[in-house]
């Protein structure tokens, strides 16, 4: 068999899947870049050209750079919360002790959760008068008086990060439980001999085995973070005061409740270059951390 | 194996109980709500156990008679099964042939990248085309154009998950059934697919929890009892107008019962999809 | 000649075609409604199950939203062939769904009596450039409810007919240790707010535009906000009210954790359910409160109506639909959550009995309310005024400047 035949036969088992993809998502933001030039609406007709005027207003709009702010500190502090706790409880759960096959099953819980369910869950739990959370806190005497958790912009993103995180960590959790349990037995035992203090031990023996899958984990929920929908739909719709609008929030805003199909095109676009800048900056750390670890 | 002095070992189980609480809380406090009656829910101080279990509003959401708050629940459940039924099918439909594909000619690896790179849109960036486009053919706040956008979603994940499957099958094993005489196809059919079956139950199990899950678009593309999805139908519930918190918590507790059954039973499947196969949120 | 008979002939049969099967076969009508708040979703189901009982063939499936999902959804469903026939719609929305042509002009539908039965401010709420655009459906205003069991130990014999007597009276209710913060409001970041706002810059004497411009942020429009940061930041006003839409609201006073409440008509009988408030028979209700030497009392438009969407393939059923949930009949039979758009109903002993109180408070409140702006960017300039009042709740900014950026954020 020639590698040519091999290479057309290859070609031809992607074909559906590349003429579906080009469909549903190569063909849209072909779209989506043809539309954020034109003032277009949502309904109705095609609109006129406009150049780079979306972009220009948009970029230059206190919205977009508040946004842009929250979101980051959104993605930032969630996924490093996810990453901390997620290693600790991994390291954790690769200790022996009884009941430890039960507690790694439920870590499976959270993450099989649906987001929007988390989401609704959390809104309860934070519910300014009849919540859960106001009334342990109070019950066990460490605030005086219920407060407005997604109420008070001093304490909405947290709460959402909160909500956030506890759905998340236990997926790396799981990731990094799976990573030590590769560490080899004789390895850690060495060091033990060496006389490596546990956290000498674990920067150094440990720390290089998680490094690669962590990585991954890493872009991928960063990336997730970035474009978060769903959970601040639910819990805040981006309030108080615009304190947790997230990008994706202001695009949906621009798009579809203010119907501006065209402008709310380029701020989609300018969302999708900042990912990908930042999907391509991580892609090289991996690479880099990959290579170094093992 | 090292020795552990007792004081470290309360230390772990403290840890561990400290950690299962964490998990296991926010879950018991919803399955709790779903069953507590309004006026406990309301109770300044809060009462954590009902006085009497109240499993009404289960009865409530899962009724079927005609024009009631049920039939809207149950169908908001149908639509979920069907599209996620049907988005599953048509990824793993794509993603068998092309992970096999790149898998053994990893010169048309790169095709595979460019769709798996696809996975860093935000879906706000594709929104409005996909809208226009469901509406010109007439897909719109319908279970097939929705199942259709999520193969946004689904067919890369599988494909990727596929073609990790069919790297760990050696290709010898094809290259012998070839050589006594078996076409392609017959390998695959015969070799090759028997071997990925377990990938390929991780990947449908994988691609049924993303569609689930899925909330964005089917906020955008559905608008009723027709098309609309479990999710939209909570964030409805959930959207501050409903006043009984049991309720709420009733419809969260049904939504997530398919996934978190899957994921207990199936947990060994997921775990080793999401490490072998890369990972996904 | 001949050709002209044969195209008749066809047409004919053509129509005949499109019409015969249509008689017999059943129409599906899709309409969309908002989760509780005025008519419960349960009234809404059983109104229309009267109505396909008398229309054997027309099936209704019925869809509810949150109120804060109505307009994207029934915008969105516009794209989509098999939309929504019926949908409701507020106040606010008209001037933009006529613009964009969400709505059908159904101005030709309206009969004379009609037009002479339901009260002229009802009719403000379908209008937009002189036409018709739907029915109105469910008449509403903010009203004052209060605590009458809390009033009396604070020894307050009469409610409020000021905003500044309001805030005195919660004084005195929170000096006596009563309640902490006696009063309740919506204050989310969300329509609701800005329905609050709107009943004080009606009280004020403010004014939303001038000549198509911003004026909010003069006069009425400053005094208004200014009002709403005074009560927040005097501890009178439950701080968690920026978190509430109007079911918390509800909640609240129905668990007797608030003196003074702003509400929609449909929580003085809900309130008053023994079944789920611990305050019923003690809830009062008058209209909302003037400003001296201004106003006598305040009251916003926040009345919906129900109209035919462009897209419907079934105008005329749709319309069969809507005369039927707008009629007289089911209006009065269902008018302890709203109360009916027909003039005559509030002197009709059957809508009146038991709740005497609504209907003194609704002859004045109704005849005070004040609109929001009719604008097709509506939308923007509410977003906008969301903004300022909650970055002015939240100390983030003073009302004469947060009001000043809203203007310029408005869109218009």
């Amino acid at each position: 068999m020639s590698s040519t035949w091999m290479t057309t036969r290859a070609w031809l088992l992607m074909l559906p899947l590349l003429v579906v993809m080009v469909a549903v998502i190569g063909w849209p933001l072909v779209d989506t870049v043809g539309l954020s030039f034109t003032d277009a609406k949502l309904v109705g007709t095609g609109g006129n050209y406009v150049g780079f005027d979306n972009y220009a207003n948009m970029l230059s709009s206190s919205n977009f750079s508040r946004t842009l702010v929250t979101t980051t500190l959104f993605a930032v502090i969630s996924v490093a919360a996810e990453m901390v706790i997620g290693v600790l409880a991994a390291l954790l759960l690769n200790q022996q002790f009884h009941g430890r096959a039960v507690l790694r099953a439920l870590m499976i819980l959270p993450w099989a959760l649906p987001t929007v369910v988390n989401a609704t869950l959390w809104r309860l739990i934070y519910n300014p008068e009849y919540g859960a959370l106001n009334a342990a806190l109070t019950q066990l005497n460490l605030i005086d008086a219920y407060r407005s958790w997604l109420g008070e912009p001093g304490t909405a993103l947290t709460a959402l990060i909160v909500a956030d995180c506890w759905k998340n960590f236990p997926l790396v959790a799981l990731i990094a439980l799976a990573a030590l349990q590769a560490v080899p037995r004789d390895i850690t035992a060495a060091s033990l001999v060496d006389g490596a203090g546990p956290f000498n031990r674990f920067r150094f023996v440990i720390l290089p085995y998680l490094a690669g899958p962590l990585m991954v984990a890493l872009v991928l929920r960063t990336i997730e973070a970035f474009k978060v929908f769903d959970i601040i739909w639910v819990m805040t719709r981006g309030g108080p005061a615009n304190s947790t609008r997230t990008l994706s929030i202001l695009v949906y805003q621009e798009a579809f409740s203010f119907q501006r199909a065209g402008s709310g095109a380029s701020l989609a676009l300018i969302v999708t270059l900042l990912v990908t800048v930042l999907a391509v900056a991580y892609a090289a750390l991996v690479k880099k951390t990959a290579g170094s670890a093992v | 194996m090292e020795r552990r002095s007792s004081a470290f070992t309360m230390f772990i189980y403290a840890c561990a109980l400290l950690l299962a609480a964490i998990i296991l809380a926010p879950i018991a406090w919803l399955f709790i709500m779903s069953i507590s009656p309004a006026a406990d829910l309301a109770a300044k101080p809060l009462r954590w156990w009902p006085q009497a279990a109240d499993f009404s509003r289960y009865q409530t959401l899962l009724s079927t008679a005609e024009n009631s708050a049920g039939a809207a629940f149950t169908s908001s459940l149908r639509n979920s099964l069907e599209i996620a039924g049907m988005a599953t099918l048509a990824a793993l439909a794509l993603a068998i042939p092309a992970g096999w594909a790149v898998s053994r000619t990893p010169a048309i690896g790169w095709s595979l990248s460019m769709v798996i790179a696809t996975y860093m849109l935000p879906p706000v960036a594709l929104a409005v085309p996909l809208y226009m486009g469901l509406s010109h053919l007439g897909l719109l706040n319908n279970v097939f154009g929705l199942a259709l956008v999520y193969l946004t979603i689904l067919a890369p994940f599988t494909t990727w998950l596929m073609k990790s499957g069919f790297d760990s099958i050696p290709r010898e094993i094809e290259a012998a059934a070839m050589i006594d005489g078996a076409g392609l196809f017959q390998t695959l059919r015969i070799i090759t697919l028997p071997l990925a079956a377990p990938v390929m139950a991780t990947s449908a199990l994988f691609a049924v929890l993303l569609a689930w899950d899925e909330f964005f678009y089917a906020l955008l593309f559905t608008s009723d009892q027709r098309a609309k999805t479990l999710t939209v139908a909570i964030a409805d519930l959930a959207g501050g107008r409903v006043s009984d918190y049991g309720l709420i918590a009733t419809a969260g507790v049904l939504a997530a019962l398919p996934p978190v059954l899957i994921g207990l039973v199936m947990q060994r499947a997921l775990i080793s999809g999401l490490t072998s196969g890369g990972v996904k949120g | 000649m001949l050709k002209t008979i044969t195209k008749t002939l066809v047409g004919a049969v053509f129509a005949g075609g499109l019409l015969v099967p249509h008689a017999f076969a059943e129409t599906t009508l899709n309409a969309l409604f908002m989760a509780q708040a005025a008519y419960s979703e349960a009234d809404v189901r059983a109104m229309t199950d009267a109505f396909t009982k008398a229309n054997p063939d027309v099936k209704v499936n019925l869809e509810f939203v949150p109120y804060e999902g109505l307009h994207d959804k029934t915008v969105l469903a516009q794209g989509s062939g098999g939309g929504y026939d019926v949908v409701l719609f507020d106040v606010i929305w008209p001037a933009e769904y006529a613009t964009n042509k969400v709505l059908v002009d159904v101005s030709s539908k309206i009969t004379d009596d009609m037009k002479k039965g339901v009260l002229p401010g009802a009719w403000t709420t379908v209008q937009y450039d002189g036409k018709y655009y739907g029915m109105p459906w469910i008449l509403d205003t903010k009203y004052l409810f209060y605590n009458k069991d809390i009033l009396e130990k604070a020894g307050i014999k009469t409610p409020p007919k000021t905003w500044e007597e309001l805030g005195a009276q919660a004084k005195t209710i929170q000096d006596k240790g009563l309640l902490k913060t006696p009063i309740a409001w919506s204050w989310s970041q969300a329509e609701a707010a800005i329905c609050d706002y709107t009943t004080l810059v009606s009280a004020y004497g403010g004014d939303f535009l001038k000549d198509g411009k911003p004026d909010f942020q003069n006069g009425g429009g400053l005094s208004a906000l200014k009002y709403m940061v005074d009560s927040y930041k005097s501890g009178l006003t439950n701080p968690n009210s920026k978190e509430f839409l109007e079911e918390d609201v509800r909640k609240v006073f129905e668990n007797g954790d608030a003196a003074f409440a702003l509400n929609w008509t449909y929580m003085y009988n809900m309130a008053n359910d023994p079944k789920d408030s611990k305050v019923a028979g003690k809830v009062g209700v008058v209209p909302a409160p003037g400003v001296t030497g201004i106003s006598e009392v305040s009251a916003v438009n926040g009345s919906m109506g129900l109209g035919v969407t462009a897209v419907s393939k079934h105008p005329d059923e749709a319309w069969k639909y809507i005369e039927y949930m707008t009629s007289q009949a089911t209006q009065n039979q269902y008018a302890k959550l709203s109360l009916p758009i027909w003039a005559s109903s509030y002197d009709d002993p059957a809508v009146t009995k038991g709740q005497e109180e609504l209907i003194a408070a609704a002859k004045l409140g109704l005849a005070a309310m004040y609109p929001r702006p009719t604008t097709p960017k509506y939308q923007e300039l509410s977003t906008a005024l969301q903004q300022a009042i909650q970055e002015s709740l939240l100390g983030q900014s003073s009302p004469e400047d947060a009001l000043k950026t809203a203007a310029q954020n408005s869109g218009l």
